[in-house]
This record gives C-alpha cells, sequence and structure tokens, in this order.
C-alpha cells in the first residue's frame, strides 16, 4: 500500500493523555475521539488537518497510558500513517492490532516542516520518500508475524481467521 | 507449570516464565511467542473497546470467565452519564458470561490494588490488563505487561496473546534507605536516571539489598511505574516478604520462578541510596526529577495521596502519621483515597481516617479519580499539585495549564501542611 499526505510534525516522548485526554474517554467512537485529537498540545490540530495527511513524530511515541482511544483517534481523523523515530510499546501493539499504519524510521525527519511537506510512504517496501527533494529512507522491517496482523487488517481479523472455526 | 522448565541455565524470571508457558526449553529477547494467559483484566475505560471487538470477532462464548477480571474504577463512581453507560456495558458482559471476578462499587478497588489483594496475582503468573500500570504484579514475581483494549478482547476469546521477549535490566540499590525515603524514591530516582524512553521494551529487575528489606507495598510502588521508563515489566523475585503476603491470599499452588545465576542481562545498573533524599518529578514528565531540597517555594493548591501507586496501607500509615494532630495548610486541599475497600476498612480501624477527618482532608472511595484528571479533583487553569500518583503529562489532572508534580506519600503529607513541597523533617 502507498500512502501521501501532507505532515504534521511532533517531538519526542508524545504521550496518549497528550494524544487524547482522559476526560474524553468515556466513548469510544472514534470519529468522536478525533474531535480532540492532540488538543491539550495543539488546539487547533483537530481542524488543520485532512483526511490521508500523515503525523511524524520523534521517538518514544505514544508513551503513557494503554488507552487504545489514542490510535483510534488518530484513525477516526483520518490519518493514514505515523511515521516515528521509535514508539512506545502498547501503542505500537495498538496501531497494529486496528489496523493504523505505522512505521518506525531513524532519519530524514528532523527537517520536514508542517502543514507544508509531503511524505509518501510505501508500506510494503518499508520506505519513506520526501515528495519535496525525492529523498528516500528504509523504515526498519516488521517480523513476519506482525505483516500476517497486518495484511489481515488488525488482530480481530487474525483472530477470527485461525481461530474462529473451532468455535 | 511444569518445573523442568525452570532449571535451564542463563536465564532472567522473564525469560523462564514465557520459556516455560510456550513450552519451550528457553526463550531468547526478541523472539516472539504466543502463550497462554492465566489472567486477563479490563476496567471501564479499556474494556468497553474490548468488548466491542469481542464481539466483532464473533464468538458466542469467552474462551474462559475465570480468567477475565473487570474492575471498574477509573470513572467510578460514575461521573456521568456517559460514563455511567460505559460500566454498564461492561456490567452486562459480565453477566453474561458469567464472569466472577467483576467487582463494582462498595466491592472494588483500583485494579492494580485489588487483584494482588484478591488473590489473583502470584508468583509465575502471565497477566496482561488492558492499562499500562498492570506491570504492578512483577513486584510480586508475576510477568505481567500492559496492552491495549483489542489485546484484552482477544484473549477473552482464545485465552492467549503475543509477546516479543523483552530483554531484561538488572537495576541493584545499595545501602539502606533514609528516614522519610521509600519506594517511590527509588522508583523515581531511577526514571530521573534513565528517562522515560531508559527501559523501552525491556523488563527492570529491581534487586539488592535494599529491595530485600523493601515492604510489599513499596514494591508494588516501584514496579507500577516501570512503564513510566517505557519498560515492558518491572519485577522483584520472590521471597519470603512475598509468599508472607500470599498467605491466605493465594490458594492455588504455584511455583516461585527465579533469574538464573548467570541469567544475560541487557545491562545491569548499580545505585547506592543511602544518601538519596525524597525525589519530586517536576512537570511535565515523570523523568524530571529532583531531589525534594531542590524544590524551593512550590506552592500548592492540591495534594493527593492515593493510586495504584500509593494508595495502599503502608501508604496511608506514614501519611497519618505526619497528619496526625496537624491541619492542611488553609490554602491547601488534601484529598486522601485508600485505594480499595479493604485497604479503606483497615485505615478506618486503625483509626487513620479520623486523622484524616482532623487534619481537615477528604477521604474518598477507591476511585482512580484524579490521577488521570477523571473526575474527583479536577485542576483549574493555572493550579498546582502534588499527587502520589504516577504521571504528570500537561493536563493529566486537568487544565492544560495547570501542573502535576509527584512524590511519595510521607512528602504529600508534609507538604500538605505546609501548603508547599518541603521534606518531612520540615513539618515534624
Amino acid at each position: 500500500m502507498i500512502l501521501e499526505g501532507t505532515v504534521w510534525v511532533f517531538g519526542d516522548n508524545i504521550d496518549t493523555d497528550a494524544i487524547i485526554a482522559a476526560r474524553y474517554l468515556s466513548t469510544i467512537v472514534p470519529e468522536e475521539l478525533a474531535e480532540h485529537l492532540m488538543e491539550d498540545i495543539w488546539p487547533e490540530f483537530p481542524r488543520l488537518i485532512k483526511p490521508g495527511d500523515l503525523i511524524v513524530a520523534g521517538s518514544n511515541f505514544g508513551c503513557g497510558s494503554s488507552r487504545e482511544h489514542a490510535p483510534l483517534a488518530i484513525k477516526g481523523a483520518g490519518i493514514s500513517c505515523v511515521v516515528a523515530r521509535s514508539f512506545a510499546r502498547i501503542f505500537y501493539r495498538n496501531a497494529i492490532n486496528i489496523g493504523l499504519p505505522i512505521l518506525e524510521c531513524e532519519e530524514g525527519l528532523d527537517t520536514l516542516r508542517s502543514g507544508m511537506d509531503r511524505l509518501q510512504v510505501d508500506l510494503g517496501q518499508g520506505l519513506v520518500t520526501n515528495v519535496q527533494n525525492g529523498d528516500i529512507y528504509h523504515s526498519a522491517p516488521f517480523p513476519p508475524f506482525m505483516q500476517e496482523l497486518i495484511e489481515r487488517g488488525g488482530l480481530v481479523a487474525y483472530v477470527k481467521a485461525k481461530f474462529g472455526v473451532k468455535y | 507449570m511444569n518445573k523442568d522448565h525452570l532449571q535451564k541455565h542463563g536465564s532472567t524470571m522473564v525469560e523462564k516464565i514465557l520459556a516455560a508457558k510456550a513450552g519451550q526449553a528457553r526463550v531468547s529477547p526478541g523472539d516472539l511467542v504466543m502463550i497462554k494467559v492465566d489472567l486477563a483484566l479490563g476496567n471501564d475505560v479499556t474494556a468497553p473497546v474490548a468488548i466491542r471487538e469481542f464481539e466483532r470477532i464473533g464468538f458466542k462464548r469467552v474462551y474462559n470467565p475465570d480468567l477475565i477480571v473487570l474492575v471498574p474504577d477509573h470513572f467510578t463512581p460514575n461521573k456521568d452519564i456517559a460514563s455511567a453507560e460505559q460500566v454498564q456495558i461492561v456490567r452486562r458482559f459480565a453477566e453474561q458470561h458469567g464472569i466472577k471476578h467483576f467487582y463494582d462499587v462498595g466491592r472494588m478497588g483500583i485494579e492494580h490494588a485489588l487483584l494482588p489483594e484478591k488473590g489473583l496475582v502470584w508468583p509465575g503468573a502471565v497477566i496482561i490488563g488492558a492499562d499500562s500500570h498492570t506491570c504492578t504484579y512483577g513486584a510480586l514475581g508475576a510477568f505481567a505487561t500492559g496492552v491495549g483494549s483489542t489485546d484484552l478482547a482477544a484473549a477473552m476469546a482464545i485465552g492467549e496473546t503475543w509477546f516479543k521477549v523483552p530483554g531484561t535490566t538488572r537495576f541493584e540499590y545499595h545501602g539502606f534507605l533514609p528516614p522519610w525515603v521509600s519506594g517511590k524514591d527509588l522508583i523515581l530516582y531511577t526514571i530521573g536516571k534513565i528517562g522515560v524512553e531508559g527501559a523501552r521494551y525491556q523488563a527492570m529487575e529491581f534487586a539488592g539489598p535494599v529491595i530485600d528489606k523493601l515492604g510489599i507495598d513499596g514494591r508494588m510502588t516501584m514496579a507500577n511505574m516501570a512503564i513510566e521508563a517505557g519498560a515492558k515489566c518491572g519485577y522483584i523475585q520472590p521471597d519470603q516478604i512475598t509468599f508472607d503476603y500470599l498467605k491466605d491470599r493465594v490458594t492455588r499452588p504455584y511455583y516461585p520462578v527465579y533469574s538464573d545465576q548467570d541469567a544475560v542481562y541487557a545491562k545491569t545498573i548499580s545505585y547506592v541510596v543511602s544518601d538519596l533524599e525524597p525525589q519530586i518529578a517536576f512537570p511535565p514528565s515523570p523523568d524530571n526529577v529532583f531531589p525534594v531540597s531542590e524544590a524551593q517555594n512550590i506552592v500548592l493548591d492540591q495534594v493527593v495521596i492515593g493510586s495504584c501507586t500509593n494508595g495502599r496501607i503502608d501508604d496511608l500509615r506514614v501519611a497519618a502519621a505526619i497528619l496526625k494532630g496537624k491541619k492542611v495548610h488553609p490554602k491547601t486541599r488534601l484529598l486522601v483515597i485508600p485505594a480499595t475497600q479493604e485497604i479503606y476498612g483497615t485505615a478506618l480501624e486503625e483509626g487513620l481516617l479520623k486523622i484524616f477527618v482532623d487534619a481537615e482532608a477528604a477521604v474518598s472511595t477507591p476511585t482512580c479519580g484524579p490521577c488521570l484528571g477523571g473526575h474527583m479533583g479536577i485542576l483549574a487553569k493555572g493550579e498546582v499539585a502534588l499527587s502520589t500518583t504516577n504521571r504528570n503529562f500537561v493536563g493529566r489532572m486537568g487544565h492544560p495549564e495547570s501542573e502535576v508534580y509527584l512524590c511519595s506519600p510521607a512528602v504529600a503529607a508534609a507538604s500538605a501542611v505546609a501548603g508547599r513541597i518541603v521534606h518531612p523533617e520540615e513539618v515534624i
């Protein structure tokens, strides 16, 4: 799958309270959560983004609480992919489990400008292309088990396919 | 569990638990394993999403109702109609599937204080929870880690989950704990040293002479905050203190698991703590840690003593010892939240609640409440809180322009009296 969109750039250690504040956790509807995405650290953010845009971040993106509402809010906002230097482990699981595309990419993210620059992401090949200058960066490949999860569309589809027959 | 698997050499406690559950002689960091879980936990925030995903899987029945624990603790007693409806989803699911480990208001506690108390945690167990502080149970020698709601849904359906085997970093604490310095100070100090991603994807093994003497409540505080360093789990190998706690709580047989003498660690880090001061994490991150002597003139609107980190009986005892016969500063509000009904009852019997009430603190029924800015003590714009909880991110306890400092129960109690952050010795 190839995704392309405008980038919105965040720093290191973006925690899940920042992604979606706890006061909004009394709903589980992705589109309602999306209205408050990143609100406490960037109040205008939910109104700046367009479907298909990408979030770019530094290291340890999604640290803190295990709330799956965080990747759900990102998905609900129409963000097509999160590219970060690294992810906190529960966020990483959650994103793969719900089918939100994410990529770890160590290089090339520092010079990107929010709302201006565009990235193209080739999920299958793990390639990140800077649309402005054509630079191509390689992301860390997913282990085969996770590739299978991603290809099946997340953990629910995986469990259905693998275990559904027995029940 | 087959004990033969526990005899292999060169492995840490976590590697041995995961190998045994995977039916393998050994596992190595980075291996992916699919294993049976002993317990899968959800709360009123995470379980509704899990239930929705479970229903999408389309199974009629859960794999085993006795493996599932549901504890509505975040927005309970329900703060509004929306949260009441979330709990209703969980309550109905528990009824429908015959889940006996469902703990409602009046019988509940904050999940990570409640489960050990109810005997649902034992050495060698594999526990997942759709709550990041599930890592608390490592204090009893279990492998326990936070996951997401969809992970919980899958575990409810098939009784299994997938893990990448973590590498292990060993943290040794040498010397002795000075007066007023606690497990909370040790873990804040550690997070301050290594940073919020200092143990990302790792297991943290806490050991050494100081840990050997640390009480079970202090151990749970330390394992609880392993996630704040990005860890998958934190643990302390079981010893007599563990077994004394488990006696009369865990009735099933269990086999304690220990790291081999020749276990391979990613790293070993040693601290000498005999001169350690009480530690304070400044906003907006749990790794922004300074000794209390560097927290000068920080005036407090609110102080919170409670949470899955520090709402246990030892925490209330130390707070009461400081607050006895004193009053909370007139410009400061103190909230005390015993973490479970049992702790609440013990605090009542020991006269601790009377001490808090006489000191003009508000005492609450168990709830996560203010820790995550849910309810029961939300901060206004510009307000400053000192809290025994675990996170101080932007907006964590209320308005995005409020601030949260983290500390031990002793520092929290003393500072409530002083109206600003102080060393407990200042008010004793």
